[in-house]
């Protein structure tokens, strides 16, 4: 008699349960790996002085400083102090408070520093069949390796600080089979936004996402992380892709990956880690990656989005619809196409990573961004950061006229000193277009590095594959 | 915490839907190290004009939302961001409860470990509540029940652990603490 069909989410969870859930309790769950940063940490870490209780598993535990943190080389390796003064008190708090609990910290200028869903993967900590959890929502890209990661917020840092586990209910399994591959300038952001445009900014409540399919399986290790990077965009507080072949040639040989005789053993249990046949589902949605085109926001949530080239819905009745749009100062019925652009950021937890460095460094090798318009290039950690220089990609943003930034959460949120000013106009390849989010009054327009580029180049919202 | 048993307040309504956190704590507030002081940079792009005046036409600016303890929204309030900075700032300024058809995962799980009640209703309850701003409502812990002024009541789902907390006014910390035998058994085991 063989056991029932589990799915990927089931068999992660059922190997971290501590104590079961029942009618009265959530289920005690392990937490592999913790990571924390200078912005959801300070009030954990003073729960912990209050009632007197130690960091059960400091090495379970890895610190980075990337929400407030500046990303002017002269701030941050130069001397200049943080322009931001709350900012600078947040980093020194996170640095005493590391020193304080024995927590290992990546800081303002170690070499491995970087946004921390950008450094998990890079390092090789984050791993398939893992629970990791991090006071940040967007936790969900190490899902992309076959962890069950998510967002906690700050109290349950301190939970995981104090007894490295979390109370939770089980969520339930949502499978998005992505059929089809995706067309040339097309693009893993263009695919996780048109998923978002299917299943609506709640779609994905209550559920856990595992994205399955050819179209997954297609896609690169980097391109599967801006993916499960975006689940929470669709409600769902963890995205999951299966590991596979792609996963274990990713991992293998980075420093904290194992090494030697743990390799073998690890990857002998990540290959009993995909889901069985007949796993049965909550729900299935089904895409066609072959559909997908170039896609763009045009409101204030990441669910209003549409093909580059399509018009602004009209909705007349819809009084939020409308509120969206004057916000953004957009009109029914209008298309997004040579729509002005002030700003382009090309960085973030979803969009800085080295393969999206060379595909915006694609089109702009050899050409000019348009007079007028800023573009921040934010590499996603130092090691991005080091390789693309390695390539001389950096020469091709700066002689292009764009900036070139050290690594940092940066223009996706308005906190670091990065802010887009108020009315402009922001191609952004970060993950939210929430009103103000790149600063009071910003107007952001959510798209993939290629088409953030295209923007870049003539100054107005652009189909890079008419650039290609 | 302190034991939440039951609340009686009038409400003030936002009938947005999809209200996400960097609404309710916009992010340039959160290069804080504490959770004091966000009440007063609750829905600060919202209820401020530039020039930092208040917006007379914003709900919470009007007069008859003081005091108010609960909030009516449009469905998926708190979605986006994992910040606790958001029911901390609610909180800070007055609310107990937030009444929505839907409530995003995260702000949920953060909102009822500091005592702010999330209340899920059906679709006529909500749009009731949305077309009626500065109802008296009343919210009944023990018996995860809604009462609207004509007296009609409808029930809210409740976990019955985060009901226990509520109602005992202890936190979650203590009893995962009380585990330290079987977490360490695990580790072990692991």
């Amino acid at each position: 008699m063989s056991a029932a069909p589990r799915t990927l989410l089931e068999k992660v969870w059922q190997s971290h349960v501590v104590v079961p859930e029942s009618a009265s309790a959530p289920a005690v769950l392990y937490v592999d790996l913790h990571l924390i940063h200078e912005v959801t940490s300070p009030q954990a870490f003073a729960v912990l002085k209050s009632r007197g209780l130690t960091v059960r598993r400091p090495e379970r535990t890895l610190a980075t400083m990337d929400h407030s943190t500046p990303t002017l080389t002269a701030q941050v390796f130069g001397g200049a102090p943080i322009a931001v003064d709350s900012a600078a008190r947040q980093v020194a708090q996170l640095e005493n408070n590391c020193a304080e609990f024995g927590i290992e910290l990546l800081a303002l200028r170690h070499a491995q520093r970087g946004i921390v869903h950008v450094i998990g993967p890079e390092l090789g900590l984050s791993q398939p069949g893992q629970t990791i959890v991090c006071g940040d929502s967007h936790t969900s890209t190490h899902g992309a390796l076959g962890a069950l990661a998510f967002g906690i917020g700050t109290t349950e840092v301190g939970h995981v600080f104090a007894t490295q586990c979390l109370l939770q209910r089980q969520p339930r399994a949502l499978a998005i089979n992505v059929s089809g591959l995706l067309s040339a300038g097309v693009s893993a952001k263009d695919l996780i936004l048109a998923i978002i445009g299917t299943i609506g900014v709640d779609g994905g409540t209550g559920h856990v996402i595992e994205y399955r399919g050819p179209g997954i399986r297609a896609l690169g290790m980097e391109e599967r992380m801006t993916v499960c990077n975006m689940s929470i965009e669709a409600g769902a507080r963890a995205g999951m892709i299966a590991p596979d072949e792609v996963t274990y040639a990713y991992l293998a040989g980075r420093p904290r990956a194992p090494q030697g005789q743990a390799w073998e053993r690890a990857l002998a249990a990540w290959r009993a880690l995909p889901s069985d046949p007949g796993a049965r589902f909550e729900r299935e949605v089904t895409i066609d990656a072959a559909a997908v085109e170039p896609m763009i926001t045009y409101g204030t949530n990441p669910g209003m989005v549409m093909p580059i080239g399509g018009q602004i819905p009209v909705r007349p009745d819809d009084a939020a619809f409308a509120r969206a749009l004057n916000y953004m100062g957009l009109t029914p019925g209008q298309p997004l196409k040579d729509q002005k652009v002030n700003v382009v950021f090309l960085g973030s937890c979803t969009n800085a990573r080295l393969s999206d460095l060379r595909e915006a460094a694609r089109l702009l090798r050899g050409r000019r961004i348009a007079r007028g318009l800023t573009m921040l290039v934010v590499p996603g950690s130092q090691e991005v950061k080091r390789q693309a220089e390695r390539e001389g990609l950096h020469r091709v943003f700066l002689e292009a006229g764009a900036e070139w930034r050290e690594s940092g959460c940066s223009m996706c949120l308005g906190m670091n000193g990065d802010v887009v000013a108020r009315g402009a106009y922001s191609v952004s390849t970060s993950n939210r277009n929430f009103e103000g989010r790149q600063g009071a009054g910003a107007r952001t327009l959510l798209a993939s590095p290629l088409t953030a580029a295209a923007c870049a180049l003539t100054g107005r919202v652009s189909d890079p594959r008419e650039l290609l | 915490m302190q034991p939440f048993t039951r609340l009686t307040s009038r409400t003030v309504v936002l009938p947005a839907a999809n209200i996400d956190t960097d609404q309710i704590i916009p992010a340039r507030f959160l290069t804080t190290t504490t959770r004091e002081g966000l009440g007063a940079q609750l829905f600060a792009d919202w209820r401020y004009e530039v020039s930092g005046a208040p917006r007379a036409d914003f709900a919470l600016n009007r007069p008859e939302a003081a005091g108010c303890q609960i909030l009516v929204t449009g469905r998926n309030f708190g979605c986006g961001s994992s910040r606790e900075h958001a029911p901390w700032a609610l909180i800070e300024h007055g609310f107990r409860a937030v009444i929505s058809t839907e409530i995003a995962d995260i702000f949920r799980s953060n909102a009822l470990k500091n005592g702010l009640l999330p209340v899920i209703v059906e679709e006529p309850v909500s749009a009731w509540l949305l077309a009626h701003p500065g109802s008296e409502v009343s919210l009944e812990i023990g018996t995860r029940t809604l009462t609207l002024p004509s007296g009609v009541t409808a029930s809210f789902p409740l976990e019955a652990f985060a009901q226990h907390c509520l109602l005992q006014g202890v936190d979650e910390l203590g009893y995962l603490l009380a585990h330290a035998a079987d977490i360490e058994a695990f580790e072990h085991r692991a």
